[in-house]
């Protein structure tokens, strides 16, 4: 049995997990459908990065869960209603190139400064998969905020589509921040941080790039959708885990 | 972008160590010098190349032509002093 400690350790790390692996399932489906050969590369890093470093926090996982499960069992064997990610990195792109870098620049910059914070984490294995990951979510952040500036403050078309990508993916930033009894445990004992302290600063960074992309925040928005933390996903989400689950489900004693 | 609707090409230099000669590592397509760091980035450091990148623009470079071959190099064919083919170096100097 885990102790009360443990269970939140491992629930804390599947989430971030889940999260990591679902946006990266997200923009691999760009691998040889990016608008120029280098971004499709690009775009191919950066879902590998993300697979890196659901894979680093799966194996702590399953190291804290102890009963012989692997970060295969995790990703491959679970049903919707298991995942943790956040409803926002699990919409569909479809093939619009301005609203995947929209997606990955707002996700990018909470995952920076969460994993900031958590490079303080009192837990050593926490402490280092941050120290690893905050080096390749800045350039996420780079790369897609120089993007999110260029379409915006590029053409009138590629400013209203980066545009209309923001309004849709505003409403979804909310979850972002959401944490519950989990979380408490974790910031009791230093392993976590509380996310709403760089809330403002997540703000700030977004603020600056749209300014600069001559974009803006939808107002007035009263509607913000949630349900990752407890399983209930969109419409999308069982076809994308569909793809994704297909070979380990069909084949289970498929090795690579 | 120019009438063939591409982006202008970029020339990648990249730095294998810290005080080695940038080489040149390929071309890459970019609107500006900022998204061609990048996508050099991207497409010539994934596999641990270096520890720096250059980008140049490619019509930036002033080439010799086939025809110069001639008068250029073929002058320095029966010129070998001038390589230092004939000093002794000691074993360890390897960046020479």
């Amino acid at each position: 049995m885990m102790t009360d400690l443990n269970k939140a350790l491992n629930e804390f790390c599947l989430r971030i997990a889940d999260n990591s692996l679902i946006h990266a399932q997200r923009i691999s489906e760009w691998t040889g459908h990016g608008p120029i050969l280098e971004e499709d590369i690009a775009m191919s890093n950066v879902a590998l990065d993300l697979i890196g470093q659901a894979r680093g926090f799966y194996t702590y996982a399953a190291q804290i869960e102890a009963n012989g499960k692997t970060e295969d069992v995790y990703a491959f064997h679970r049903g919707e209603r298991e995942f943790r990610n956040k409803l926002m990195v699990e919409l569909p792109d479809n093939k619009d190139f301005g609203f995947t870098m929209m997606k990955l620049f707002l996700n990018g910059c909470f995952d920076y400064l969460m994993f900031r914070d958590l490079m303080k984490s009192t837990d050593e294995t926490i402490s280092g998969l941050a120290a690893k990951s905050i080096k390749e979510v800045t350039y996420h952040v780079r790369h897609a905020g120089d993007w999110v500036v260029r379409l915006g403050d590029g053409t009138q078309e590629s400013h209203e589509r980066v545009q209309n990508s923001l309004n849709e993916l505003w409403p979804f930033t909310n979850e972002l921040f959401e944490q519950d009894n989990i979380d408490t445990l974790l910031i009791t004992n230093g392993i976590a941080f509380d996310k709403e302290s760089f809330r403002s600063e997540w703000t700030k960074m977004v603020t600056e790039i749209f300014a600069k992309a001559t974009l803006s925040i939808p107002e007035n928005n009263t509607y913000f959708p949630t349900g990752g933390l407890k399983g209930v996903h969109t419409e999308h989400f069982g076809f994308l885990l569909a793809e994704m689950q297909y070979l380990p489900r069909m084949y289970p004693d498929a090795v690579w | 972008m120019d009438s063939n609707h591409q982006w202008p090409t970029w020339e990648v230099f990249t730095q294998k160590k810290q005080g080695a000669a940038h080489e040149h590592a390929g071309s890459v397509h970019a609107p500006d010098g900022e998204i061609a760091l990048l996508n050099a980035r991207d497409v010539y450091g994934r596999r641990q190349e270096g520890v720096n990148i250059w980008v140049v623009p490619s019509n930036a470079i002033i080439a010799s032509s086939p025809e110069d071959a001639g008068s250029f190099f073929d002058p320095a064919n029966d010129k070998m002093y001038r390589s230092p083919n004939f000093f002794k170096t000691a074993d360890g100097l390897k960046q020479i």
